[in-house]
């Protein structure tokens, strides 16, 4: 890798990390959920109604698994050992059901918001 | 194995049915099925190529990029789909006696059926990506069975050929005089429903923001989980809780099919067509 590049994709890697960064993400508070073995490490998720947040979920299988909900209005993929973000809401309270779309049977959950 | 036959059954459903449409609203046209074919082949190496470089699409555009290349192909399929209506608003009715008066093929002055690949394609290529990356799943986790897990997975794909197949024949059954009426419409709300699932796409990145509550929730009644519902889905864009934004753009994107094809599918101007129209005339 020439100089040039280097500072290319160092100038690239900044870029996006000042996207990543930007003030639309930072409002927003992150609730997280964590996939391990086929399975959601929460059954139920609280957060709060009403207003816009952002859903972290991590991946740490090794197949890939796509994050899926009609109550919420989403669906990503997730590749092995990574994480999605969703900004989701605002919700109104209630229960909102959420699975992995490749392991239903055991990848299953709900988000609460109260 | 089951588990697997419902997963890939569930995905091929969408692609099997709008093929399913795309074939009956080009009845006739000449070689049809090797654009179709195309498009499907097309459609299926452009999905393996994107399960494998899922990670780089998700990493793009700040974490936005599977939100952002999604909303991207559904809107090409949405103006595909449109441009469809348009030109067979145009050419519908001749095209429908000739193929009465013919018997079957259309003799000449039909376009290359671009437009009709690219939908085919893009369905494909939704659908496949997701089959490819469970089926990736299936393959290196090793603690299920992968032969009787694949061999689920071609019955999923079996049954949802058949399905699209057999829209296919139903369709088909109409008669000519209505068959491109009937297929404008479903043509029609497909586009509207993928224009509503492309704004889903666009929240769920935070790109549109305006609009997002629930505008009702039928989910009681039908929900979009089941098979009825995803078939509903996907013909008609049925959503068991629609945000506000995706019913308006559902209402705007019929509005203006409706628009499009009144300005633009009248007034056979072109001297081609002119000469077409004579010369089937006395017939």
């Amino acid at each position: 890798m020439t100089r040039g590049d280097m500072a290319r994709r160092a100038l690239l890697l900044a870029g996006l990390a000042m996207l990543a960064a930007g003030p639309a993400r930072a409002q927003e508070a992150a609730y997280t959920l964590t996939i391990a073995g086929n399975r959601f490490d929460k059954a139920e998720l609280v957060v709060p109604a009403n207003k816009r947040i952002v859903l972290v979920v991590k991946n740490t299988d090794k197949t890939p698994e796509e994050f899926e909900s009609n109550d919420l209005r989403v669906e990503k993929v997730i590749a092995p050992g990574k994480e999605i973000r969703l900004t989701v809401g605002p919700l109104e309270p209630g229960r909102y059901y959420f699975f992995g779309d490749y392991h239903e049977a055991t990848a299953n959950g709900y988000l609460v918001a109260k | 194995m089951i588990a697997a036959l419902l997963i890939v059954f569930r995905e091929i459903l969408e692609a099997g049915l709008v093929v399913g449409i795309v074939m009956a609203a080009t009845q006739g046209m000449p070689r049809r099925g090797l654009w179709i074919a195309c498009g499907i082949a097309g459609g299926a190496v452009g999905a393996c190529i994107v399960a494998g470089f899922a990670d780089i699409i998700a990493d793009a555009a700040a974490g936005a990029g599977q939100e952002l290349f999604n909303a991207g192909i559904l809107l090409a399929a949405v103006a595909m789909l449109t441009w469809h209506n348009v030109w067979m608003a145009r050419h519908g009715r001749e095209m429908s006696r000739d193929i009465e008066a013919l018997g079957g093929e259309i003799a000449a002055g039909t376009r290359p059926l671009y437009a009709v690949a690219v939908i085919c394609g893009i369905a494909v290529l939704r659908e496949g990506s997701e089959i490819a990356l469970f089926l990736y799943g299936v393959m290196i986790s090793g603690d299920e069975s992968p032969l009787a897990m694949l061999a689920g997975s071609a019955g999923g794909l079996l049954l949802g050929v058949a399905v699209g197949v057999m829209l296919y024949r139903g369709l088909v059954a109409i008669p000519t005089r209505y068959l491109f009426a009937v297929t404008a419409w479903m043509i029609a709300l497909l586009a509207c429903g993928m224009a509503a699932q492309a704004i889903r796409f666009l929240a769920q990145a935070d790109i549109v923001t305006a609009l997002n509550r629930t505008a009702w929730n039928t989910s009681w009644l039908l929900s979009e989980g089941g098979i009825a519902g995803k078939v509903l889905h996907t013909l008609v864009g049925y959503t068991d809780r629609p945000s506000e934004m995706q019913v308006l753009v559902y209402l705007l994107t019929l509005a203006a099919t409706f628009v499009l094809m009144r300005v633009f599918g009248r007034a056979p101007d072109a001297p081609g067509l002119a000469k077409r129209a004579a010369a089937t005339a006395p017939r």
